[in-house]
């Protein structure tokens, strides 16, 4: 199958700032692909130039198979949907809606087909008369979804579509463009600075950096195998710990030693890596932290840990301790009997450990 | 004090207090009301100097109303003063404002919106430079400009012709109707251009379709800025004009100064009644967008 | 082929004006600077002869008066305007029921020509039948008030009439800004129990420091211009008493035949303009980097 989006070696750049640098992605139809990253990464950026709203500087940006490099958006075959929505202010929902196949000479029987067809998929038959300032954020978002379904494009571009929403209206509407996803079947290309709407909808995450991908993979693959310290930082919530600590290899696997302010370090044994460095950044999710009865398998260590803070959060409670220096933040049961200012027993599941280059942030293993 | 005030209330101290307030409250108003009259004073007497007889002028008050009411001199300044040795009143000039100012401000406002939709929204390298240069444009001394002006004019046989006068105000008032435009366009979103340009729609059709349905309020301030300016307008009227071709202002200036015959101050005054009564209509039904443009054309956008 | 076009449509619809402005604006600059250093008189000459119009310029009495004029004119008219129109703001501030009137009472001299107030101004001031002549009327048998005729008052009757024409456009520039202020600055500045007239000399008025300048801006770009008013007050007079650089430069340009004096007090005048608004432009262009 031949990827609908295809952008190789592409550079962007604003007068002497490199905004993008060599930027590589690919992805297959019906492909959802999510951008993410912390404002000013070149995310939205990148999303522009796919359009055709930004020329690039260099490099080359296939869509559907065909060079659209230097291609005007309006001969891109693609549909975008912007975080302020740019409803057409004076055009009734319905006019915003057929624009695009006015413009382009569609005639008036189509337009009010598909108009009528997009406006049932999405609900909002009784707000077709109405203008853009009459409708809630959750309408207008609506509007700026069936602007874009009704062009039926080979892309769908989204720029930070629910950002602008309140936290509710957020997480219905992430539920309805994954659904949307799911019974179109359409290629998508989305951006976000939200890594959790990245990791619902995406098929494809790339987190971005400075211009630069920092990795391209499956939201598992992100989420488990970060490929260095900034991913696996900016990505799940709490962040991944990140704790210093010196390896050494014994045996099968490694000897982990994490100091403590006051106490003494603790030892781990890893017994999956080895032959890591000295002196490595250790990576574990707080979920990866556990008390010992909720823990088991061949990965699983344990170690008595003195809790600083605890922070009940509904299903699961918080436990933040002090290792390494770092502050370090367990997920614990929420009927956990842990208090603050105590010791607690907690397992370390390795199973899924990540290690890092303290200096260049890499992966190691 | 305040917490002597708060427990212990004092009726003698508040009704004090009260009375001062209302006493402070008559004393804004008589303030007010004299600066109303100050503003009113000039207004009040060239109406009722209008409607009086030169008799009545030279042996009755400033202030006084007229006792006997006559619009002779309002018939006179219209139809029969004397601007030098023409004696046609100020009708015909008044037509030449019109003539001069309907073409001046439909022309620099349609240039100004067009000028100001690139420089918000299609922003290209040196934009904001050519921006700045139209900008000062409307803050040098026209006196700067007169006399190659009129050698322009005379080269494009233009010279002391209507046609001449509407080119010199469209000329000088595309700054400040850029200004306006561009002031109002840079606060709409540019994801707006960006999912016109989606949708396929170029560069005439998003200002068509989307800009200029939105645009009311501003070209409304604009019309009236220069419409004011332009009938207002004495500096270019008098430089580039000729008989016949005056504006009203510069007529109205003739009749004033003709040195000719009696000095008749009813028909001055409704000469400069008549004279004023386009931009003061235009002030009182639309006020609003007239205080929005002189602020926008002062206040930073 | 019509991408192109279309890449290349916003300069061109930019172009035109552009093309003007450069023309008629910085070309006509640069022929009136090239005129003021020749010998033109009735017709210009393009020989370069140096400064003989600014030294003839400068030696000139009546432009002596002119340029003195214009700093009494500008100085009285603007520090009166400003004074005037903040007081009538802060007074149109205090929730006054018929401020809606008022205020369009305060202002509508801005939608006249100055043709019409010069024109008012002088029948007011009339010694003969104006106001002098009403006082007289009512007993005052020795009232005087002849400035518009007198040589050394009749600049005033200028100033007196520019205020009354331009002081409610002041007061609306300040009105606007006094809307503007945070209130929630005010609501906490009121419980904290400071009084009012200080509420407005500490924190209201100096948060209004840029509004100051936009009307000293406006202020002293109309009192540079200003030519109409004179000439339909006093038409200079008496004598040359209430001559200014623009009306000095007409009288050369169009009644005396004598254009490189005409070009040269027009320089003049363009350089005391540039001084005042191209550091104002520049600190209003400047921050905004779009």
């Amino acid at each position: 199958m031949d990827p609908i989006l295809n952008i190789q070696n592409l550079y962007k750049n604003y007068g002497s700032v490199e905004i993008l640098k060599d930027i590589n992605v690919s992805i297959d139809p019906g492909d959802f692909l999510v951008l993410v990253g912390p404002s000013g990464c070149g995310k939205s950026t990148l999303l522009n130039c796919i359009a055709g709203l930004e020329p690039i500087t260099s490099g080359r940006l296939d869509i559907g198979g065909q060079d659209m490099t230097d291609v005007s958006p309006k001969d891109r075959d693609i549909a975008m949907v912007f975080q302020s929505y740019a409803l057409y202010p004076t055009m009734t929902v319905a006019k915003n809606i057929t624009f695009g196949m006015k413009v382009r000479g569609v005639d008036a029987a189509t337009q009010e087909a598909k108009l009528n067809e997009v406006a049932k998929q999405l609900q909002m038959e009784q707000l077709l008369q109405r203008r853009p300032g009459q409708l809630s954020g959750g309408q207008r978002q609506r509007v700026a979804m069936g602007r874009a379904l009704v062009r039926d494009p080979k892309l769908f571009l989204f720029d930070e579509p629910l950002s602008n929403l309140d936290a509710k209206l957020r997480v219905e509407m992430r539920t309805e463009i994954k659904k949307l996803h799911q019974t179109l079947g359409a290629s998508m290309v989305y951006v976000t600075h939200d890594q959790i709407e990245a990791m619902t909808l995406a098929t494809k995450i790339v987190v971005m950096r400075g211009g630069v991908i920092q990795q391209i993979g499956t939201p598992a693959e992100i989420y488990n195998r970060p490929a260095n310290m900034f991913v696996a930082d900016f990505m799940g919530s709490p962040a991944m710990n990140l704790i210093p600590a010196k390896a050494q290899s014994n045996g099968e696997g490694s000897k982990i030693e994490i100091a403590r302010d006051g106490h003494a370090p603790i030892v781990l044994h890893d017994t999956k890596n080895r032959d890591l460095p000295e002196n490595v950044v250790l990576g574990l999710r707080p979920e990866d932290i556990a008390e010992p009865g909720y823990r088991s398998g061949q990965y699983v260590q344990k170690a008595e840990c003195h809790v600083d803070i605890v922070e009940p959060a509904g299903a699961d409670t918080f436990v933040v301790m002090q290792l390494g220096g770092k502050h370090v933040t367990a997920r614990l049961h929420s009927d956990t009997d842990a208090q603050a200012g105590q010791s607690h027993p907690l397992a370390f599941d390795f199973s899924k450990v990540s290690y890092f280059e303290p200096n260049t942030g890499q992966r190691l293993n | 004090m305040t917490d002597l005030s708060m427990t212990t209330p004092q009726n003698p101290s508040k009704t004090g207090s009260n009375l001062r307030k209302i006493a402070l409250r008559w004393g804004l108003y008589l303030i007010l009301g004299v600066f109303v009259l100050y503003y009113v004073m000039p207004l009040y007497v060239m109406i009722t100097t209008s409607l009086k007889s030169l008799e009545e002028i030279r042996t009755g008050s400033l202030m006084a109303l007229p006792r006997d009411v006559t619009f002779d001199a309002w018939a006179t300044a219209w139809s029969g003063a004397c601007t030098g040795i023409q004696c046609e009143g100020l009708k015909p000039y008044f037509w030449n404002s019109v003539l001069m100012a309907v073409p001046a401000v439909a022309l620099s406002t349609f240039l100004g919106a067009m000028n100001g939709y690139v420089i918000a929204q299609w922003n290209f390298k040196g934009a904001n430079l050519i921006f700045s240069l139209m900008l000062f444009g409307c803050f040098i001394p026209f006196q700067v400009v007169l006399l190659p002006m009129a050698r322009m004019l005379g080269l494009m046989g233009l010279a002391g012709s209507i046609p001449g006068l509407i080119f010199v105000h469209v000329i000088y008032g595309i700054g400040f109707t850029t200004l306006f435009f561009r002031n109002y366009y840079v606060t709409i979103p540019q994801d707006l251009v960006k999912a016109a340009k989606v949708d396929g729609a170029g560069f005439i059709r998003i200002f068509w379709s989307i800009f200029l349905p939105l645009s009311l309020p501003i070209i409304v301030v604009t019309v009236i800025w220069q419409f004011t300016q332009v009938w207002n307008d004495f500096l270019f009227g008098v430089s580039f004009s000729q008989a016949g071709t005056q504006p009203v202002t510069v007529a109205l200036n003739n009749i004033v100064n003709s040195t000719t015959g009696v000095k008749e101050y009813n028909v001055d005054m409704a000469a400069a009644i008549i004279a004023a009564l386009p931009t003061l209509f235009v002030y009182i039904v639309a006020g609003k967008y007239f205080i929005r443009g002189l602020t926008a054309g002062s206040v930073k956008g | 082929m019509s991408d192109w076009l279309e890449n290349h449509l916003p300069k061109a619809v930019l172009a035109p004006s552009f093309i003007a402005v450069l023309i008629f604006v910085y070309g006509f600059i640069a022929w009136t600077g090239w005129v003021s250093f020749t010998r033109s008189r009735l017709l210009p000459k393009y020989e370069i002869e140096g400064i003989i119009q600014y030294e003839r310029l400068f030696a000139s009495p009546r432009w002596d008066t002119a340029m003195n004029n214009l700093l009494l004119f500008g100085a009285l008219f603007i520090v009166i305007s400003m004074v005037l129109g903040l007081l009538l703001a802060i007074l149109l501030d205090q929730q006054i029921r018929t401020e809606g009137v008022i205020r369009t009472i305060y202002l509508y001299p801005m939608a006249l020509s100055m043709i019409v107030t010069g024109t008012a101004w002088k029948w007011i001031l009339n010694p003969g039948l104006g106001i002098e002549a009403m006082v007289r009327g009512w007993g005052f048998e020795s009232f005087t008030f002849d400035w518009l005729v007198n040589p050394d008052y009749a600049i005033y009757t200028v100033v007196l009439a520019g205020v009354w024409q331009s002081s409610g456009f002041v007061m609306a520039l300040f009105l606007a800004g006094l809307r503007s202020v945070d209130e929630e600055i005010i609501k906490a500045a009121q419980v904290d129990g400071i009084p009012t007239w200080r509420i407005y000399s500490a924190i209201i008025i100096p948060s209004m420091a840029p509004i100051f300048l936009s009307a000293f801006i406006v202020l002293a770009h109309l009192a540079i211009k200003s030519f109409d008013l004179v000439i339909a007050l006093t038409g200079g007079g008496p004598g040359y008493a209430t001559d200014l650089p623009a009306t000095y430069m007409y009288a050369m340009a169009f009644s005396r035949g004598d254009i490189g004096q005409a070009a040269s007090s027009a320089m003049v005048m363009m350089g005391v303009v540039f001084a005042i608004v191209v550091p104002y432009l520049y600190s209003e262009l400047r921050p905004r980097n779009d």
